[in-house]
């Protein structure tokens, strides 16, 4: 019975959505199907958790999550502040920014990029969960260890992104360069940078999604009593459910706004490139 | 080597006579490759005078391009010797001797096309003031006026390739080479960008290097015209055009026009029959 009324509940919300992305190619239409798309699923969510009363320790109903979130947004905040904030966003701006620094320098020097590129798949190729632990014994328990383990996931996608940018721009380009009598540092500024922009933001996006893990899990390992990793791992021991969904709901939150933002900043920084412009 | 122009430019006749822009004697160029040693260049003399229009006609791999290149130090001889302007090629690109149009356009994306006209500009130190003059002044050479703000990629590709020759002209290097730059437009567009070519040329007195498999085009735009051969990549006939230097389009169905195509026609088939 509870079966039958959320698949009917289904058809009837996605005949809605097919109607309304059919008709509807304009702006409002775009965001109203996601935003409807979201929203069935929620309601089936309820409707299936209420119906077949399944546990609240299993899968709590997005109501209830929801009134966790609204009640503990004070503790919610200072577990972003703490874990996002100064974990997450400062170990992928050392990443990145160290990652691109070297990315040049390997540039320059052709020792480093033969020897650097082959150790650095190896090291990125380390698993987190067993370096983890490592770092926060050299760091310790504060946000510094975790920015660590952001550092050492982020550097190396980013840094062969960088590097395959670097050599994006095509020869003739080089040799017209060559021909106005360029200095490295002005071909580099002129050309070949603009040319590794679209690298740049793809390895920044690889980045973003990687550091707010790495932020998290880095905290199953050792943290002061603050922090979104720390909460989670508590909460699931006292069965606090709801709070768990809610820390991830916040995690999901922030992982997109993350990634929006940088998804912007591509846009219009690489509008000339053909997968950017209609 | 035919010198002085009527009107225009009398500066610089002088020199004309005394040294010429390029000069190349027993230029060898040998490139190493996986399937062994290939003579891209063997024994080339060639000597450029000053408002010369020359143009390089061969089949592919006769090295065209690679002497081109060779003059704006893109590739560097392995014997002989080359000076242009009295100086290695070398000295001559770092005193920006060269605006140098390859067969794309290859005009920066992210840049507007009054961008892209400036970035040599940039990179040489022209001040602000100087840079948009100068823009100015070549867009309108290439007709190109009012087309400033707009990106590559919104223009045609004829209008494209006009936007890299302006480039080339906007920072006044005595030499402009040209390597193949309308062989990816259709015959209408490069017959029209030819006539302005010529109209630039008479207009700016540069030397012009002219890379092209046409006949029609080697000898229309030419004052001389070198014809080359592959394996190895050398010079079989050098031929001094006695056309007059205002050419409407339909001195091509004059009879020294033919002429000279027919020289050229023999030159090339030489080259081939005795490899």
């Amino acid at each position: 019975m509870v079966l039958a009324l959320a698949l009917a509940f289904w058809a009837a919300a996605w005949a809605l959505n097919a109607r309304v992305a059919a008709f509807g190619r304009t702006r409002a239409g775009r965001i109203f199907v996601p935003v409807l798309f979201g929203i069935t699923l929620l309601v089936l969510w309820e409707g299936l958790v209420r119906g077949l009363g399944v546990s609240a320790v299993i899968l709590p109903t997005p109501s209830a999550i929801a009134a966790k979130f609204a009640a503990s947004t004070g503790l919610l905040w200072a577990d972003f502040v703490q874990t996002v904030l100064k974990g997450a966003l400062s170990g992928f701006v050392i990443g990145t920014a160290a990652a691109f620094a070297t990315a040049i320098l390997a540039d320059r020097v052709p020792f480093l990029r033969e020897g650097l590129l082959p150790v650095g798949n190896f090291v990125a190729a380390l698993p987190i969960v067993g370096m983890a632990p490592i770092l926060v014994m050299w760091f310790g328990f504060g946000w510094q260890s975790k920015a660590a383990v952001v550092v050492a996931m982020v550097f190396f996608p980013m840094l062969i992104n960088v590097v395959a940018g670097l050599a994006a721009s095509d020869r003739m380009q080089r040799d017209l360069m060559a021909t106005w009598g360029a200095s490295y540092w002005q071909a580099l500024w002129k050309l070949r940078l603009p040319a590794a922009m679209p690298f740049v933001f793809n390895g920044l996006k690889i980045a973003a999604s990687l550091a707010l893990i790495g932020a998290i899990v880095a905290e199953y390992f050792g943290s002061p009593v603050v922090g979104m990793g720390f909460r989670i791992s508590t909460a699931v021991g006292v069965l606090n459910i709801e709070l768990v969904w809610a820390e991830i709901a916040v995690a999901a939150l922030a992982g997109s706004a993350f990634y929006g933002l940088i998804a912007l900043a591509e846009k219009a920084v690489t509008f000339w490139h053909p997968s950017q412009r209609n | 080597m035919k010198i002085g122009r009527p009107g225009r430019r009398d500066d610089g006749v002088k020199d004309t006579l005394s040294q010429p822009v390029v000069e190349a004697r027993g230029l060898n160029l040998v490139f190493q490759t996986a399937d062994g040693p290939v003579q891209a260049l063997k024994d080339v003399d060639l000597t450029v005078g000053k408002g010369d229009f020359v143009s390089f006609i061969g089949p592919s791999g006769c090295g065209k391009t690679t002497l081109l290149r060779c003059i704006a130090a893109l590739e560097h001889p392995t014997g002989g010797t080359l000076t242009v302007n009295g100086m290695t090629p070398d000295e001559a690109r770092r005193k920006r001797a060269y605006g140098y149009v390859f067969q794309a356009a290859g005009l920066y994306p992210w840049r507007t096309i009054a961008g892209n006209i400036r970035l040599p500009l940039e990179i040489m130190g022209f001040d602000r003031a100087e840079q948009e003059a100068r823009v100015e002044r070549v867009l309108e050479l290439v007709e190109l006026k009012g087309f400033g703000r707009k990106f590559p990629w919104q223009l045609s590709g004829g209008m494209q390739q006009r936007a890299s020759i302006a480039r080339a002209l906007a920072f006044d290097a005595d030499i402009l080479l040209m390597d193949e730059p309308f062989g990816a437009l259709d015959e209408i567009v490069r017959d029209r960008l030819n006539e302005e070519v010529l109209k630039l040329w008479a207009r700016t007195g540069k030397t012009i290097g002219f890379v092209t498999h046409s006949i029609p085009e080697a000898v229309y735009l030419s004052t001389k015209i070198v014809v080359m051969s592959p394996r190895p990549g050398r010079i079989t006939d050098v031929i001094d055009s006695p056309l007059p230097r205002e050419r409407p389009l339909d001195i091509r169905d004059s009879r020294e026009f033919i002429e000279i195509s027919h020289r050229v026609r023999e030159g090339l088939r030489a080259g081939h029959s005795d490899d």
